[in-house]
């Protein structure tokens, strides 16, 4: 349980780091950042990078800033400074909502929601609320910089479209629509573990408290996070999302596999009942939000 | 290959610099580089808690850090909870008021993570403090008595009589 032999490398700068990961490009570079998902893999021998490019002592990437267009994450921010940065949760409450249930605050303390976007673990619940809310990743590479939306980026499990020779150096997670109420929801064989389904929701109201939109993202279904729309299945007066039209929907979006932690049926079942779960929470918290006046959301279409 | 990597920390308040290989993961480097043996190494892949060490005041997973990464960190291992006068820190003096271990290996992390917990959170409840602890295992107390001390470790530290606790 030792990890393999590496060599390390500790740039200052971003383009440092770029450079060095492209020196190495045929020898397996990799980018250390938190590590609390490559240092187990290196320990367990499922990874063996020729070279660790260590961006921990990087200036300016550990910021987390609120911008009209949501919250930028930065590489370094570590996911316990985004669950307590009360500015992001304003913003995009979803940000602390997730956050509380990725891993234990142990992990939380040193992983980084930039890194575990790169990791691409079809069970990281970050993964899903970047989806879920249109976000994208900043990568700087050889050829400079370029933003990727989470559509493209998810490519499978453990794979996105960043390369070797990239640093990831932000996230941004866009902020919902006003009058949107979020929750987010997970089972795990035990506290702080993988998540065997989870799903984040998203559900907005118009000053009729009507619902408008209704949308999940759900992970460990699916290669990747999963985003679901539930538009078709709200009711005519805007009032409810039919639950039976939102399994079909979920069916048909979702592909979970069997493995010793839950069947696929299993799974299946838990999306259905934890998005109906989640769907409830996010309502509850949009309509609270347009009657008690604490939208955070943007002004657009605001009563 | 790895040449050695040269890493300045600080451990228990006291400066050492090392030449360390690149692989060498904090845990180890602490109780075989610096024989600071409290830090205990349990299952080594980030699940169990027993490494828990602070690191600039934060609990991490020591096994899952790599030392050479750390370069200019405070780190405070379970040698380093201690009072000021060599005995029992209040997190142990509840440990032991609470009869809240029995082999002792899983220890020193809960130690060190309720030593962290405790300065942001000075007052929990029985269910915060249990929340608190769930990432470290116990094999043999069981959390009863850990949650106990949780709360009787609280009292010390506020230097409040005892309510709660064993």
């Amino acid at each position: 349980m030792k990890p393999p032999p590496f060599t390390y490398h500790r740039p200052t700068t971003v383009d440092e780091a770029v450079q060095l990961l492209a020196a190495h490009a045929d020898e397996g570079p990799k980018v250390l950042a938190g590590g609390q998902s490559l240092v187990p893999l290196m320990s367990m021998r499922l990874a063996a990078p020729g070279h660790l490019v260590d961006i921990n002592h990087l200036p300016g990437l550990d910021a987390v800033e609120v911008t009209s267009d949501g919250v930028r994450v930065g590489a370094l921010a570590r996911h316990a400074q985004v669950e307590r940065d009360d500015a992001a949760y304003d913003a995009v409450p979803l940000l602390r909502q997730a956050l509380q249930h990725v891993a234990h605050p142990t992990i939380r303390n040193r992983g980084t929601s930039v890194g575990s976007l790169v990791h691409g673990d079809p069970a990281a619940e970050m993964t899903a609320v970047l989806a879920l809310l249109d976000g994208e990743v900043e990568l700087v590479g050889p050829d400079g910089s370029r933003r990727v939306g989470a559509g493209e980026f998810f490519v499978g499990p453990m794979e996105t479209e960043h390369a070797d020779e990239e640093v990831a150096v932000a996230a941004t997670f866009r902020r919902p629509p006003a009058g949107t109420g979020s929750a987010f929801l997970e089972l795990a064989r035990r506290h702080g573990d993988y998540a065997m389904c989870g799903v984040a929701a998203l559900v907005t109201v118009d000053s009729d408290l009507a619902i408008t939109a209704a949308r999940v993202g759900l992970i460990s279904v699916g290669p990747g996070p999963v985003v679901v729309d539930l538009g078709p299945a709200l009711s005519g007066s805007g009032g409810a999302v039919d639950p039976g039209r939102t399994r079909e929907l979920l069916d048909e979006a979702i592909d979970p596999e069997d493995d010793i932690h839950a069947t696929a049926a299993y799974r299946r079942r838990l999306a259905h009942v934890l998005t109906e779960r989640a769907l409830r929470q996010a309502h509850d918290e949009a309509r609270s939000r347009r009657v008690g006046g604490t939208d955070g959301g943007s002004v657009e279409g605001a009563a | 290959m790895t040449t050695p990597v040269s890493v300045s920390l600080v451990v228990n308040g006291v400066r050492h610099e090392l030449e360390l290989p690149a692989r060498r993961l904090l845990s180890d480097a602490l109780r075989h580089d610096l024989r600071l043996t409290g830090t205990h190494v349990g299952c080594e892949h980030g699940v169990c808690g027993a490494c828990t060490v602070l690191v600039d005041g934060r609990p991490m997973r020591s096994c899952l850090l790599f030392a050479v990464s750390l370069d200019g960190a405070e780190i405070t291992t379970v040698e380093g909870c201690q009072a000021p006068d060599g005995g029992m820190g209040p997190v142990q003096q509840a440990f032991h008021e609470c009869h809240a271990l029995q082999c002792g290996f899983c220890t020193p992390g809960f130690i060190t993570t309720i030593t962290a917990y405790l300065d942001d959170n000075p007052d929990p409840t029985r269910d915060e403090a249990r929340e608190a602890i769930s990432g470290n295992l116990c094999r043999c107390t069981g959390y009863v008595n850990i949650v106990s001390a949780v709360e009787r470790a609280a009292e010390l530290i506020g230097d409040r009589p005892g309510t709660g606790g064993a």
